[in-house]
């Protein structure tokens, strides 16, 4: 079996200020792994790394792609980076406003996707919208609502149905279930766990809930000021943390 | 179906001084398929730490296991993951509820997450809890309102759902009434005849003699306490 992203001694800085250095790891398909740690701990900016929205100063990023194999995307020009974002990988913003068009119905922002790939059939592509509102439990009624009037959980769901509905192998989540209330947070999370399970999907999750990778990830890694502290199996860390941060962070969890 | 040579372990307590705590050393044994060992000792003696350390949320720092031919002591996560997957199954002393899951998803899960299709997966789930005299009812319903009792037999329904190859069993006849407890015990017994190797920990002592052909003490595993 060939990794779905291998990431080799990945660096970013901000002018003086690290980003995050030296991030080396395999994701294998079907994989998800979390990434933990304070704000500033630059799990952030090495997500945005990975997803092409930055560039790292040095190190690989490759990518399994679906034509060609294993592909540096650092390095690959910017339409086919543009490409695999449209289609191969997803990325869920911890604020649905930077992940959906505000002013387009929340059909048309399943289907905007759908039509980057090359869909044209009105019919199918509303009748696949239609399917993925239900399966993120917006009813259908709502569809040709916009987003603004939907509630914060309601956002959050559409723009996971906007990233999946093209069928991506590798889905980039930044804090997915920030800022919302605790039930909506454990409806939306039951939610990305039977996806994930359903669709067999890769996932790359960020977030400073220790819950939410307990649930939804099989592996974790935990960042501190830029830099990979501890990585392994989500229970082995979360259950007998090695690292002092890791010790910390687990023991303060009310 | 595992074989465990000369397992140490220690916790290093960074946030509390860099206090070092030696929990386990020179643990051996072997538990051969169609045979259910029982693990021993007092409390504290390290018997849920090497259970855990056979599942793998507790990292061997010296020392080999071996599960159904898999060296798990520094494992890459996947080789884990695979081997809970196919070979390990575990029936921990609680169950972890999660909210809206309902109660024969939670059983059905380890078949469906082996590719098993889902009226066939559903259906076994059915047929386990009936078994475990869970009320059909509450099949639709998630465990997290649920009495002791009743949430630990949607576990063992789990546990057992699968013919998993290699079985952890942690107190599976705790909070359990002498109906559920035999049915607990029968399902064991079924487990080796098929040729499952199990290890388990019962404090129940019956129960124990019941299933279990032999018994280890971890005390004799427990390092030295005192000099550090």
């Amino acid at each position: 079996m060939t990794p779905l992203l291998k990431v080799e001694a990945l660096s970013k800085s901000y002018g003086a200020h690290l980003g995050c250095a030296d991030v080396n790891f395999t994701l294998w398909p079907g994989e998800v792994m979390g990434i933990v740690g304070e704000s500033g701990s630059g799990k952030s900016t090495l997500l945005n790394c990975l997803a092409g929205h930055m560039q790292p100063d040095t190190g690989r990023v490759i990518f399994d792609t679906r034509d060609h194999g294993p592909r540096d995307t650092v390095t690959m020009p910017t339409p086919e980076r543009r490409w695999l974002a449209r289609t191969d990988w997803a990325f869920v913003h911890q604020n649905p406003r930077d992940g959906l068009r505000m002013n387009v119905s929340a059909g048309g922002n399943v289907g905007e996707r759908l039509m980057a790939v090359g869909a044209r059939h009105y019919g199918d592509i509303r009748a696949q919208a239609e399917d993925w509102l239900g399966r993120v439990e917006i009813d259908a009624r709502r569809m040709d609502d916009r987003p603004r009037a939907f509630s914060g959980g309601m956002q959050q769901r559409l723009q996971i149905a906007r990233n999946l509905v093209t069928g991506p192998r590798l889905v980039f989540m930044d804090e997915p279930t920030g800022g919302l209330d605790v039930s909506v947070q454990a409806r939306l999370l039951d939610l990305l766990r039977g996806l994930v399970q359903r669709l067999g999907l890769s996932a790359v999750i960020v977030t400073h809930d220790l819950a939410v990778v307990r649930l939804l990830a099989d592996r974790l890694m935990v960042m501190k000021d830029g830099r990979v502290v501890e990585q392994g199996l989500t229970d082995q860390v979360l259950d007998d943390p090695q690292h002092a941060y890791t010790q910390l962070l687990v023991s303060s969890v009310l | 179906m595992i074989e465990i040579s000369e397992v140490g372990k220690r916790f290093v307590l960074h946030n509390q001084g860099g206090a070092v705590l030696p929990v386990m050393e020179g643990a051996s044994l072997t538990v051969a398929p169609g045979e259910c060992m029982a693990l021993v000792g007092a409390s504290g003696a390290g018997k849920s730490t090497l259970m855990r350390m056979i599942w793998g949320n507790y990292r061997c720092d010296e020392g080999s296991i071996r599960v159904a031919g898999v060296e798990l002591c520094k494992a890459e996560p996947r080789a884990v993951i695979a081997l809970r997957r196919q070979s390990l199954g575990y029936v921990s002393q609680f169950l972890r509820v999660i909210p809206r899951v309902p109660t024969v998803q939670i059983v059905a899960e380890p078949l469906l997450a082996q590719g098993v299709g889902e009226d066939m997966a559903l259906a076994r789930a059915h047929a386990m809890l009936a078994r475990l005299n869970i009320p059909q009812r509450l099949w639709g319903l998630s465990p997290t309102t649920f009495s002791g009792g009743e949430q630990q037999r949607v576990n063992i329904a789990r546990g057992f759902i699968h013919d998993w190859p290699v079985m952890l069993l942690d107190e599976p006849t705790a909070s359990l009434d002498a109906a559920n407890r035999a049915v607990v015990l029968e399902l064991i017994t079924q487990a080796k005849a098929r040729g499952a190797g199990i290890l388990g920990i019962f404090h129940d002592a019956e129960a124990r003699a019941a299933v279990c052909e032999r018994e280890v003490d971890v005390t004799r595993f427990t390092p030295a306490r005192g000099e550090a």
